[in-house]
Protein backbone atom coordinates (compact mmCIF):
# COMPACT_ATOMS: atom_id res chain seq x y z
CA UNK A 1 0.00 0.00 0.00
CA UNK A 2 2.82 2.46 0.90
CA UNK A 3 4.31 1.44 -2.32
CA UNK A 4 1.67 2.34 -4.32
CA UNK A 5 0.98 5.66 -2.70
CA UNK A 6 4.85 6.65 -3.31
CA UNK A 7 4.70 5.27 -6.89
CA UNK A 8 1.67 6.96 -7.26
CA UNK A 9 2.74 10.45 -5.88
CA UNK A 10 5.99 10.10 -8.13
CA UNK A 11 3.81 9.11 -11.23
CA UNK A 12 1.75 12.54 -10.48
CA UNK A 13 5.05 14.38 -10.50
CA UNK A 14 5.94 12.74 -13.76
CA UNK A 15 3.15 13.45 -15.36
CA UNK A 16 2.84 17.01 -14.79
CA UNK A 17 6.54 17.64 -15.49
CA UNK A 18 5.33 16.87 -19.46
CA UNK A 19 3.04 19.87 -20.66
CA UNK A 20 1.66 18.34 -23.09
CA UNK A 21 0.26 15.19 -21.30
CA UNK A 22 -1.27 17.63 -19.07
CA UNK A 23 -3.14 19.98 -21.91
CA UNK A 24 -4.48 16.67 -23.44
CA UNK A 25 -6.06 15.54 -20.41
CA UNK A 26 -6.86 18.21 -18.55
CA UNK A 27 -7.23 20.92 -21.10
CA UNK A 28 -8.71 19.56 -24.03
CA UNK A 29 -11.93 18.28 -22.59
CA UNK A 30 -12.14 21.68 -20.85
CA UNK A 31 -11.96 23.42 -24.16
CA UNK A 32 -14.31 21.63 -25.77
CA UNK A 33 -16.75 22.14 -23.04
CA UNK A 34 -15.92 25.71 -22.77
CA UNK A 35 -16.40 26.39 -26.43
CA UNK A 36 -19.73 24.15 -26.58
CA UNK A 37 -21.04 26.08 -23.82
CA UNK A 38 -20.44 28.95 -25.08
CA UNK A 39 -22.28 28.37 -28.37
CA UNK A 40 -24.71 26.70 -26.67
CA UNK A 41 -24.62 28.93 -23.46
CA UNK A 42 -28.40 30.81 -23.66
CA UNK A 43 -30.75 28.31 -25.10
CA UNK A 44 -28.93 25.76 -22.42
CA UNK A 45 -29.40 28.65 -19.97
CA UNK A 46 -32.89 28.77 -21.06
CA UNK A 47 -33.75 25.04 -21.37
CA UNK A 48 -31.72 24.10 -18.56
CA UNK A 49 -34.15 23.64 -15.71
CA UNK A 50 -36.79 21.25 -17.24
CA UNK A 51 -40.13 21.01 -16.02
CA UNK A 52 -38.88 18.18 -13.53
CA UNK A 53 -36.81 20.70 -12.45
CA UNK A 54 -33.44 18.88 -13.64
CA UNK A 55 -30.64 19.87 -15.32
CA UNK A 56 -30.09 19.05 -18.88
CA UNK A 57 -27.35 16.66 -18.73
CA UNK A 58 -25.92 16.76 -22.46
CA UNK A 59 -23.30 18.81 -21.95
CA UNK A 60 -21.89 17.84 -18.24
CA UNK A 61 -21.90 14.37 -19.90
CA UNK A 62 -20.53 14.56 -23.14
CA UNK A 63 -17.72 16.37 -21.31
CA UNK A 64 -17.23 13.64 -19.06
CA UNK A 65 -17.28 11.24 -21.65
CA UNK A 66 -14.79 12.74 -23.16
CA UNK A 67 -12.38 12.57 -20.00
CA UNK A 68 -12.69 9.16 -19.40
CA UNK A 69 -11.64 8.60 -23.07
CA UNK A 70 -8.92 10.74 -22.87
CA UNK A 71 -7.97 8.63 -19.91
CA UNK A 72 -7.77 5.89 -21.50
CA UNK A 73 -6.17 7.09 -24.43
CA UNK A 74 -3.43 8.97 -22.10
CA UNK A 75 -3.43 5.70 -20.34
CA UNK A 76 -2.48 3.35 -23.43
CA UNK A 77 0.11 5.67 -24.59
CA UNK A 78 1.76 5.96 -21.08
CA UNK A 79 1.53 1.97 -20.96
CA UNK A 80 3.14 1.79 -24.57
CA UNK A 81 5.88 3.69 -23.92
CA UNK A 82 6.97 2.17 -20.43
CA UNK A 83 6.82 -0.89 -22.48
CA UNK A 84 8.37 0.30 -25.21
CA UNK A 85 11.30 1.69 -22.86
CA UNK A 86 11.68 -1.43 -20.67
CA UNK A 87 10.37 0.78 -17.63
CA UNK A 88 8.11 -1.78 -17.28
CA UNK A 89 10.61 -4.46 -16.93
CA UNK A 90 12.37 -2.91 -14.87
CA UNK A 91 10.31 -1.58 -12.65
CA UNK A 92 8.34 -5.69 -12.97
CA UNK A 93 12.58 -6.72 -11.47
CA UNK A 94 12.04 -5.21 -8.30
CA UNK A 95 9.72 -6.00 -5.23
CA UNK A 96 6.81 -4.03 -6.47
CA UNK A 97 4.34 -6.12 -7.95
CA UNK A 98 2.74 -6.13 -11.20
CA UNK A 99 -0.78 -4.70 -9.86
CA UNK A 100 1.03 -1.78 -8.17
CA UNK A 101 2.53 -0.75 -11.58
CA UNK A 102 -0.67 -0.48 -12.99
CA UNK A 103 -2.68 0.80 -10.57
CA UNK A 104 -0.48 3.29 -9.96
CA UNK A 105 -1.73 4.67 -13.21
CA UNK A 106 -5.07 4.13 -12.71
CA UNK A 107 -5.46 6.28 -9.46
CA UNK A 108 -3.17 9.33 -11.77
CA UNK A 109 -5.93 8.76 -14.15
CA UNK A 110 -8.26 8.81 -11.70
CA UNK A 111 -7.15 11.71 -9.91
CA UNK A 112 -6.68 13.92 -13.15
CA UNK A 113 -10.14 13.00 -13.91
CA UNK A 114 -11.89 14.62 -10.69
CA UNK A 115 -9.33 17.73 -10.98
CA UNK A 116 -10.67 18.28 -14.45
CA UNK A 117 -14.26 17.78 -13.49
CA UNK A 118 -13.85 20.37 -10.70
CA UNK A 119 -11.99 23.14 -13.18
CA UNK A 120 -15.57 22.55 -15.37
CA UNK A 121 -17.67 23.11 -12.55
CA UNK A 122 -16.46 26.09 -11.41
CA UNK A 123 -16.14 27.37 -15.25
CA UNK A 124 -19.83 25.80 -15.85
CA UNK A 125 -21.14 28.32 -13.27
CA UNK A 126 -21.73 31.00 -15.92
CA UNK A 127 -23.28 28.95 -18.17
CA UNK A 128 -25.74 27.12 -15.51
CA UNK A 129 -28.21 28.78 -13.66
CA UNK A 130 -27.08 29.27 -9.94
CA UNK A 131 -28.54 26.88 -7.08
CA UNK A 132 -29.11 24.05 -9.82
CA UNK A 133 -30.25 21.43 -8.23
CA UNK A 134 -27.31 18.78 -9.51
CA UNK A 135 -25.89 15.99 -7.26
CA UNK A 136 -22.34 16.86 -7.26
CA UNK A 137 -20.82 14.72 -5.18
CA UNK A 138 -22.97 12.02 -6.40
CA UNK A 139 -21.72 12.82 -9.59
CA UNK A 140 -18.06 12.80 -8.86
CA UNK A 141 -18.18 9.35 -7.46
CA UNK A 142 -20.36 8.05 -10.78
CA UNK A 143 -17.69 9.93 -12.69
CA UNK A 144 -14.75 8.14 -11.07
CA UNK A 145 -16.42 4.49 -10.76
CA UNK A 146 -17.54 5.03 -15.04
CA UNK A 147 -13.57 6.20 -15.57
CA UNK A 148 -12.76 3.31 -13.00
CA UNK A 149 -14.57 0.49 -15.22
CA UNK A 150 -13.93 1.42 -18.87
CA UNK A 151 -9.89 1.90 -18.04
CA UNK A 152 -9.82 -1.79 -18.08
CA UNK A 153 -10.53 -0.88 -22.10
CA UNK A 154 -7.31 0.73 -21.91
CA UNK A 155 -5.38 -2.17 -20.73
CA UNK A 156 -6.73 -4.50 -23.40
CA UNK A 157 -5.79 -1.72 -26.04
CA UNK A 158 -2.42 -1.44 -24.30
CA UNK A 159 -1.96 -5.65 -24.62
CA UNK A 160 -2.67 -5.84 -28.08
CA UNK A 161 -0.73 -2.30 -29.31
CA UNK A 162 2.35 -3.32 -31.30
CA UNK A 163 4.15 -0.05 -30.48
CA UNK A 164 3.77 3.21 -28.91
CA UNK A 165 3.46 4.82 -32.11
CA UNK A 166 -0.30 2.90 -32.66
CA UNK A 167 -1.35 3.66 -29.09
CA UNK A 168 -3.36 6.74 -29.67
CA UNK A 169 -4.68 5.81 -33.68
CA UNK A 170 -6.00 2.57 -32.25
CA UNK A 171 -7.47 3.97 -29.15
CA UNK A 172 -8.95 6.61 -30.89
CA UNK A 173 -10.23 3.35 -33.74
CA UNK A 174 -11.69 1.78 -30.96
CA UNK A 175 -12.87 4.21 -29.02
CA UNK A 176 -14.74 6.82 -30.94
CA UNK A 177 -17.19 4.73 -32.75
CA UNK A 178 -18.13 3.37 -29.31
CA UNK A 179 -19.23 6.74 -28.60
CA UNK A 180 -21.76 7.03 -31.82
CA UNK A 181 -23.21 4.28 -30.37
CA UNK A 182 -23.30 5.42 -26.61
CA UNK A 183 -26.38 7.75 -26.91
CA UNK A 184 -24.89 10.06 -26.80
CA UNK A 185 -25.97 12.07 -29.34
CA UNK A 186 -29.54 10.19 -29.90
CA UNK A 187 -31.35 7.94 -28.07
CA UNK A 188 -30.74 4.44 -28.78
CA UNK A 189 -34.01 3.86 -28.70
CA UNK A 190 -34.34 5.26 -32.29
CA UNK A 191 -31.38 2.47 -33.46
CA UNK A 192 -32.50 -1.31 -35.28
CA UNK A 193 -32.33 -3.88 -33.47
CA UNK A 194 -29.25 -5.01 -34.67
CA UNK A 195 -26.80 -1.56 -33.65
CA UNK A 196 -29.11 -1.59 -30.20
CA UNK A 197 -27.27 -5.24 -29.54
CA UNK A 198 -24.50 -4.54 -30.26
CA UNK A 199 -24.58 -0.82 -28.51
CA UNK A 200 -25.62 -2.55 -25.63
CA UNK A 201 -22.76 -4.75 -25.48
CA UNK A 202 -19.81 -2.45 -25.24
CA UNK A 203 -19.59 -0.58 -21.65
CA UNK A 204 -20.06 3.02 -22.80
CA UNK A 205 -24.01 3.13 -23.46
CA UNK A 206 -24.10 2.04 -19.34
CA UNK A 207 -21.68 4.92 -18.70
CA UNK A 208 -23.70 7.91 -20.67
CA UNK A 209 -27.32 6.20 -19.20
CA UNK A 210 -25.80 6.33 -15.26
CA UNK A 211 -23.70 9.71 -15.89
CA UNK A 212 -27.12 11.14 -17.14
CA UNK A 213 -29.49 9.95 -14.35
CA UNK A 214 -27.05 10.43 -11.99
CA UNK A 215 -27.01 14.55 -12.92
CA UNK A 216 -30.64 14.50 -12.90
CA UNK A 217 -30.42 13.79 -9.91
CA UNK A 218 -31.91 10.15 -9.78
CA UNK A 219 -31.04 7.88 -7.33
CA UNK A 220 -27.98 5.06 -7.30
CA UNK A 221 -30.85 2.21 -6.91
CA UNK A 222 -32.52 3.44 -10.22
CA UNK A 223 -29.04 2.16 -11.89
CA UNK A 224 -28.23 -0.85 -10.67
CA UNK A 225 -28.35 -1.98 -13.96
CA UNK A 226 -25.59 0.20 -15.22
CA UNK A 227 -23.34 -0.17 -12.38
CA UNK A 228 -23.68 -4.01 -12.56
CA UNK A 229 -22.97 -3.60 -16.26
CA UNK A 230 -20.03 -1.54 -16.21
CA UNK A 231 -18.26 -3.67 -13.50
CA UNK A 232 -19.15 -7.12 -15.51
CA UNK A 233 -17.00 -5.52 -18.02
CA UNK A 234 -14.00 -4.12 -15.97
CA UNK A 235 -13.54 -7.59 -14.60
CA UNK A 236 -14.02 -9.28 -17.97
CA UNK A 237 -11.78 -6.67 -19.64
CA UNK A 238 -9.27 -7.00 -16.53
CA UNK A 239 -8.95 -10.67 -16.76
CA UNK A 240 -8.14 -10.85 -20.79
CA UNK A 241 -5.57 -8.16 -20.19
CA UNK A 242 -4.23 -10.19 -17.25
CA UNK A 243 -3.53 -13.42 -19.92
CA UNK A 244 -2.59 -10.91 -22.98
CA UNK A 245 -1.01 -8.16 -21.24
CA UNK A 246 2.83 -8.11 -22.24
CA UNK A 247 6.04 -6.70 -20.31
CA UNK A 248 7.98 -6.15 -23.08
CA UNK B 1 31.13 -24.20 0.05
CA UNK B 2 28.16 -23.94 -2.55
CA UNK B 3 28.73 -21.77 -6.03
CA UNK B 4 26.49 -18.37 -5.60
CA UNK B 5 25.13 -19.58 -8.61
CA UNK B 6 24.62 -22.85 -10.08
CA UNK B 7 22.67 -23.33 -13.88
CA UNK B 8 22.74 -26.47 -15.38
CA UNK B 9 21.67 -27.90 -18.62
CA UNK B 10 19.13 -24.74 -19.19
CA UNK B 11 17.15 -24.54 -22.45
CA UNK B 12 15.07 -21.79 -23.50
CA UNK B 13 13.40 -21.44 -27.12
CA UNK B 14 10.69 -18.89 -28.57
CA UNK B 15 8.63 -20.59 -30.96
CA UNK B 16 11.22 -22.14 -33.15
CA UNK B 17 14.21 -19.94 -32.27
CA UNK B 18 16.41 -21.38 -29.54
CA UNK B 19 17.63 -19.03 -27.58
CA UNK B 20 19.58 -20.93 -25.27
CA UNK B 21 20.27 -24.69 -26.14
CA UNK B 22 22.73 -26.00 -23.46
CA UNK B 23 23.99 -23.65 -20.93
CA UNK B 24 26.02 -24.87 -17.79
CA UNK B 25 28.29 -23.01 -15.47
CA UNK B 26 28.50 -22.17 -11.61
CA UNK B 27 29.93 -18.70 -10.17
CA UNK B 28 31.91 -18.79 -7.34
CA UNK B 29 31.44 -16.23 -4.54
CA UNK B 30 33.85 -12.96 -4.81
CA UNK B 31 34.66 -13.16 -8.24
CA UNK B 32 33.79 -11.75 -11.31
CA UNK B 33 32.08 -13.93 -13.71
CA UNK B 34 31.78 -13.39 -17.27
CA UNK B 35 29.61 -14.44 -20.01
CA UNK B 36 30.93 -13.71 -23.15
CA UNK B 37 29.86 -14.13 -27.33
CA UNK B 38 28.35 -12.28 -29.91
CA UNK B 39 25.03 -10.64 -30.29
CA UNK B 40 22.36 -13.17 -30.34
CA UNK B 41 24.34 -15.84 -28.48
CA UNK B 42 21.79 -16.59 -26.05
CA UNK B 43 23.13 -14.33 -23.21
CA UNK B 44 20.49 -12.26 -22.09
CA UNK B 45 17.96 -14.98 -22.20
CA UNK B 46 20.40 -17.09 -19.84
CA UNK B 47 20.63 -13.96 -17.56
CA UNK B 48 17.35 -12.93 -17.42
CA UNK B 49 16.51 -16.23 -15.92
CA UNK B 50 19.06 -16.52 -13.60
CA UNK B 51 17.02 -13.22 -12.69
CA UNK B 52 13.74 -14.96 -12.58
CA UNK B 53 12.52 -12.88 -15.02
CA UNK B 54 12.09 -16.26 -17.28
CA UNK B 55 11.54 -20.01 -16.84
CA UNK B 56 13.55 -22.31 -18.80
CA UNK B 57 12.11 -24.73 -21.05
CA UNK B 58 14.15 -27.65 -19.28
CA UNK B 59 17.33 -27.32 -16.61
CA UNK B 60 17.55 -25.99 -13.28
CA UNK B 61 18.96 -22.99 -11.63
CA UNK B 62 19.87 -21.59 -7.82
CA UNK B 63 20.83 -18.65 -6.72
CA UNK B 64 22.53 -18.61 -3.44
CA UNK B 65 21.22 -21.98 -2.99
CA UNK B 66 17.32 -20.81 -3.63
CA UNK B 67 15.10 -21.16 -7.01
CA UNK B 68 14.66 -17.61 -9.11
CA UNK B 69 11.20 -17.85 -9.56
CA UNK B 70 9.68 -19.75 -6.63
CA UNK B 71 12.06 -17.82 -4.28
CA UNK B 72 11.43 -14.62 -5.96
CA UNK B 73 10.27 -12.27 -2.70
CA UNK B 74 13.63 -13.86 -1.22
CA UNK B 75 16.27 -13.24 -3.72
CA UNK B 76 15.22 -9.75 -3.98
CA UNK B 77 16.66 -8.55 -1.25
CA UNK B 78 19.78 -10.30 -1.92
CA UNK B 79 20.09 -9.81 -5.95
CA UNK B 80 20.91 -6.67 -7.47
CA UNK B 81 20.09 -6.38 -11.39
CA UNK B 82 20.72 -4.00 -14.40
CA UNK B 83 18.63 -5.03 -17.35
CA UNK B 84 20.07 -4.84 -21.28
CA UNK B 85 18.94 -1.31 -22.61
CA UNK B 86 16.53 -0.46 -19.81
CA UNK B 87 15.26 3.07 -19.26
CA UNK B 88 13.19 5.23 -16.45
CA UNK B 89 10.37 7.16 -17.07
CA UNK B 90 11.83 10.54 -19.23
CA UNK B 91 11.37 13.08 -16.37
CA UNK B 92 11.59 11.05 -13.03
CA UNK B 93 14.75 12.88 -11.13
CA UNK B 94 17.95 11.04 -10.45
CA UNK B 95 17.14 12.06 -6.64
CA UNK B 96 13.62 10.28 -7.06
CA UNK B 97 14.63 6.97 -8.83
CA UNK B 98 16.53 6.39 -5.70
CA UNK B 99 14.25 7.07 -2.90
CA UNK B 100 11.70 5.09 -4.57
CA UNK B 101 14.26 1.86 -5.12
CA UNK B 102 15.58 2.37 -1.47
CA UNK B 103 11.58 2.44 0.11
CA UNK B 104 10.68 -0.88 -1.74
CA UNK B 105 13.21 -2.84 0.02
CA UNK B 106 13.43 -3.27 3.86
CA UNK B 107 17.11 -2.59 4.19
CA UNK B 108 19.08 0.22 1.90
CA UNK B 109 22.39 1.63 2.12
CA UNK B 110 22.64 5.52 1.86
CA UNK B 111 20.94 7.03 -1.07
CA UNK B 112 22.82 10.01 -1.38
CA UNK B 113 26.21 8.34 -0.44
CA UNK B 114 25.28 5.85 -2.81
CA UNK B 115 25.10 9.03 -5.90
CA UNK B 116 28.23 10.29 -4.64
CA UNK B 117 30.91 6.97 -5.35
CA UNK B 118 29.53 6.60 -8.42
CA UNK B 119 29.94 10.56 -9.39
CA UNK B 120 26.22 11.47 -9.71
CA UNK B 121 26.52 13.90 -6.76
CA UNK B 122 25.72 16.81 -8.63
CA UNK B 123 23.37 14.87 -10.75
CA UNK B 124 20.76 14.73 -8.26
CA UNK B 125 17.88 16.59 -9.42
CA UNK B 126 18.24 16.18 -13.08
CA UNK B 127 15.75 14.03 -15.10
CA UNK B 128 16.47 10.81 -16.39
CA UNK B 129 16.09 11.50 -20.12
CA UNK B 130 19.12 14.76 -19.75
CA UNK B 131 21.64 11.94 -18.27
CA UNK B 132 24.59 10.78 -20.66
CA UNK B 133 24.77 7.56 -21.48
CA UNK B 134 27.44 7.04 -18.71
CA UNK B 135 25.60 8.20 -16.26
CA UNK B 136 22.44 6.63 -16.84
CA UNK B 137 24.25 2.95 -16.72
CA UNK B 138 25.81 4.72 -13.11
CA UNK B 139 22.71 5.11 -12.18
CA UNK B 140 21.31 1.91 -13.03
CA UNK B 141 24.50 0.37 -11.41
CA UNK B 142 22.97 2.83 -8.50
CA UNK B 143 19.63 1.16 -7.98
CA UNK B 144 21.41 -2.48 -8.70
CA UNK B 145 23.31 -1.67 -5.05
CA UNK B 146 20.83 0.34 -3.11
CA UNK B 147 19.88 -2.52 -1.14
CA UNK B 148 23.48 -3.70 -0.37
CA UNK B 149 22.77 -7.02 -2.42
CA UNK B 150 25.28 -10.01 -2.24
CA UNK B 151 25.06 -10.86 -5.73
CA UNK B 152 24.92 -8.16 -8.93
CA UNK B 153 24.26 -8.66 -11.88
CA UNK B 154 25.01 -6.90 -15.15
CA UNK B 155 23.42 -7.54 -18.73
CA UNK B 156 26.02 -5.98 -21.24
CA UNK B 157 26.62 -2.90 -18.92
CA UNK B 158 29.11 -0.93 -21.30
CA UNK B 159 27.26 -1.56 -24.49
CA UNK B 160 27.07 2.04 -26.46
CA UNK B 161 29.32 4.16 -24.22
CA UNK B 162 32.55 5.73 -25.16
CA UNK B 163 35.97 4.44 -23.57
CA UNK B 164 36.34 6.62 -21.29
CA UNK B 165 32.80 5.76 -19.96
CA UNK B 166 33.12 2.20 -20.23
CA UNK B 167 36.85 2.22 -17.95
CA UNK B 168 35.07 4.83 -15.09
CA UNK B 169 32.44 1.38 -15.05
CA UNK B 170 34.93 -1.01 -14.83
CA UNK B 171 36.59 0.54 -11.88
CA UNK B 172 32.99 0.73 -10.13
CA UNK B 173 32.33 -3.01 -10.99
CA UNK B 174 35.92 -3.58 -9.24
CA UNK B 175 35.10 -1.77 -6.37
CA UNK B 176 31.48 -3.78 -6.30
CA UNK B 177 33.84 -7.03 -5.72
CA UNK B 178 36.23 -5.51 -3.33
CA UNK B 179 33.30 -4.89 -1.36
CA UNK B 180 32.81 -8.87 -1.33
CA UNK B 181 30.16 -9.27 -3.38
CA UNK B 182 29.98 -11.38 -6.24
CA UNK B 183 29.17 -10.00 -10.05
CA UNK B 184 27.78 -11.55 -12.67
CA UNK B 185 27.82 -9.78 -16.21
CA UNK B 186 27.54 -10.62 -19.89
CA UNK B 187 29.33 -8.50 -22.46
CA UNK B 188 29.99 -8.97 -26.00
CA UNK B 189 33.25 -7.06 -25.81
CA UNK B 190 36.63 -9.17 -25.41
CA UNK B 191 38.32 -5.98 -23.77
CA UNK B 192 35.61 -6.32 -21.27
CA UNK B 193 35.29 -9.38 -20.04
CA UNK B 194 39.71 -9.86 -20.00
CA UNK B 195 40.38 -6.76 -18.24
CA UNK B 196 37.64 -7.29 -15.30
CA UNK B 197 36.83 -11.13 -15.33
CA UNK B 198 37.93 -13.43 -12.93
CA UNK B 199 36.11 -15.91 -14.72
CA UNK B 200 34.36 -16.00 -18.28
CA UNK B 201 32.33 -18.66 -19.85
CA UNK B 202 31.86 -18.61 -23.70
CA UNK B 203 28.70 -18.65 -25.57
CA UNK B 204 27.53 -19.39 -29.05
CA UNK B 205 24.33 -20.47 -30.21
CA UNK B 206 23.01 -21.43 -26.97
CA UNK B 207 25.86 -23.21 -25.87
CA UNK B 208 28.92 -23.01 -23.90
CA UNK B 209 31.68 -23.51 -26.18
CA UNK B 210 34.42 -23.64 -22.86
CA UNK B 211 34.84 -21.82 -19.81
CA UNK B 212 37.96 -20.91 -17.57
CA UNK B 213 40.08 -18.00 -16.62
CA UNK B 214 40.81 -15.35 -19.81
CA UNK B 215 44.61 -16.51 -19.21
CA UNK B 216 44.17 -19.82 -19.27
CA UNK B 217 41.87 -19.55 -22.13
CA UNK B 218 44.12 -18.01 -23.98
CA UNK B 219 46.87 -20.68 -23.57
CA UNK B 220 45.21 -23.37 -24.01
CA UNK B 221 43.58 -22.06 -27.41
CA UNK B 222 46.27 -19.91 -28.66
CA UNK B 223 49.16 -20.95 -27.19
CA UNK B 224 51.20 -19.35 -30.06
CA UNK B 225 53.15 -15.82 -29.45
CA UNK B 226 54.49 -13.62 -31.83
CA UNK B 227 57.51 -11.31 -31.24
CA UNK B 228 58.10 -8.75 -34.25
CA UNK B 229 61.66 -7.02 -34.10
CA UNK B 230 63.81 -4.87 -36.13
CA UNK B 231 67.79 -5.47 -36.49
CA UNK B 232 70.62 -4.75 -38.83
CA UNK B 233 71.98 -7.82 -37.24
CA UNK B 234 71.50 -10.51 -40.12
CA UNK B 235 73.24 -13.28 -37.71
CA UNK B 236 70.75 -12.75 -35.03
CA UNK B 237 67.79 -15.19 -36.78
CA UNK B 238 69.94 -18.22 -36.23
CA UNK B 239 70.41 -17.06 -32.95
CA UNK B 240 66.52 -17.28 -32.68
CA UNK B 241 65.84 -20.52 -34.56
CA UNK B 242 67.49 -22.13 -31.29
CA UNK B 243 65.31 -20.56 -28.92
CA UNK B 244 63.44 -23.51 -27.33
CA UNK B 245 59.84 -23.48 -28.31
CA UNK B 246 60.33 -21.28 -31.33
CA UNK B 247 58.06 -22.63 -34.38
CA UNK B 248 59.16 -20.26 -36.94
CA UNK B 249 61.41 -17.30 -37.96
CA UNK B 250 60.66 -15.06 -40.51
CA UNK B 251 62.78 -11.90 -42.26
CA UNK B 252 61.99 -9.40 -44.12
CA UNK B 253 63.76 -5.91 -44.48
CA UNK B 254 65.63 -6.14 -41.25
CA UNK B 255 62.05 -6.87 -39.50
CA UNK B 256 62.39 -10.29 -37.94
CA UNK B 257 58.87 -12.31 -37.00
CA UNK B 258 59.10 -14.82 -34.18
CA UNK B 259 56.33 -17.33 -33.70
CA UNK B 260 56.80 -19.75 -30.58
CA UNK B 261 54.89 -21.71 -27.84
CA UNK B 262 55.16 -22.21 -23.93
CA UNK B 263 54.63 -18.65 -21.16
CA UNK B 264 58.33 -17.99 -21.91
CA UNK B 265 58.90 -17.08 -25.27
CA UNK B 266 59.72 -13.81 -25.00
CA UNK B 267 61.46 -13.72 -21.99
CA UNK B 268 63.89 -16.42 -23.74
CA UNK B 269 63.89 -13.99 -26.81
CA UNK B 270 65.36 -11.36 -24.75
CA UNK B 271 67.38 -13.26 -22.59
CA UNK B 272 69.06 -14.08 -26.33
CA UNK B 273 68.91 -10.69 -27.49
CA UNK B 274 71.42 -9.61 -24.30
CA UNK B 275 73.30 -13.33 -24.67
CA UNK B 276 74.68 -12.13 -27.74
CA UNK B 277 74.77 -8.36 -28.06
CA UNK B 278 71.85 -7.84 -30.88
CA UNK B 279 71.38 -4.57 -31.09
CA UNK B 280 67.52 -4.12 -31.76
CA UNK B 281 65.63 -0.63 -33.11
CA UNK B 282 61.95 -1.96 -32.75
CA UNK B 283 60.48 -4.90 -30.49
CA UNK B 284 57.01 -5.62 -29.81
CA UNK B 285 54.88 -8.58 -29.01
CA UNK B 286 52.04 -9.84 -30.21
CA UNK B 287 49.71 -11.70 -27.61
CA UNK B 288 46.58 -13.56 -28.36
CA UNK B 289 43.69 -12.44 -26.66
CA UNK B 290 39.94 -13.76 -26.33
CA UNK B 291 38.78 -12.37 -29.41
CA UNK B 292 41.72 -14.58 -30.95
CA UNK B 293 40.60 -17.88 -28.57
CA UNK B 294 36.92 -17.26 -29.59
CA UNK B 295 37.84 -16.99 -33.28
CA UNK B 296 40.00 -20.37 -33.01
CA UNK B 297 37.18 -22.29 -31.27
CA UNK B 298 34.54 -20.67 -33.79
CA UNK B 299 35.64 -19.93 -36.96
CA UNK B 300 34.42 -16.70 -37.16
CA UNK B 301 35.39 -12.84 -35.74
CA UNK B 302 32.83 -12.33 -32.66
CA UNK B 303 32.71 -9.01 -34.47
CA UNK B 304 30.57 -10.42 -37.31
Amino acid sequence: MRALLKLTWLEIKIFVREPMGVFGTVGIPVLVFLIASRLLGPRVARAAIQPGGAVSAVLPVLASILMALSAISSLVTIISIYREGGILKRLRATPLSPTVILSAHVLVKLLFTLITLAIMVLLGRRYFPPGAPVPLFSYAVALTFTTWAILSIGFLIASIVPTARFAQPLAALILYPMVALSGLFFPLDVLPQSLKLLARAMPLAYAVSLLNGIWRGEGWSAHFGEVAALTFFFVVFTAISTRMFRWE
Amino acid sequence: MAPVIQVSSIRKTYGRTVAVDDVTFDVEEGEIFGLIGPNGAGKTTTMECVEGLRRPDRGTISVLSLDPIRDARTLQQKVGVQLQQAQLQKRIKVREAVDLWASLYPRSVDGDALLERLGLADKREAWFMTLSGGQKQRLFIALALIHDPDVVLLDELTTGLDPQARRAIWDLVREIRRRGKTVFLTTHLMEEAERLCDRVAIVERGRVIDSGTPTGLVRRHCPTQTVVLETADASAAEHFQLIPGVDSVTWRDNHCTIRGSGGDLVTHVIQCLAEHRIRVTDFRTELPNLEDVFLTLTGHSIRE
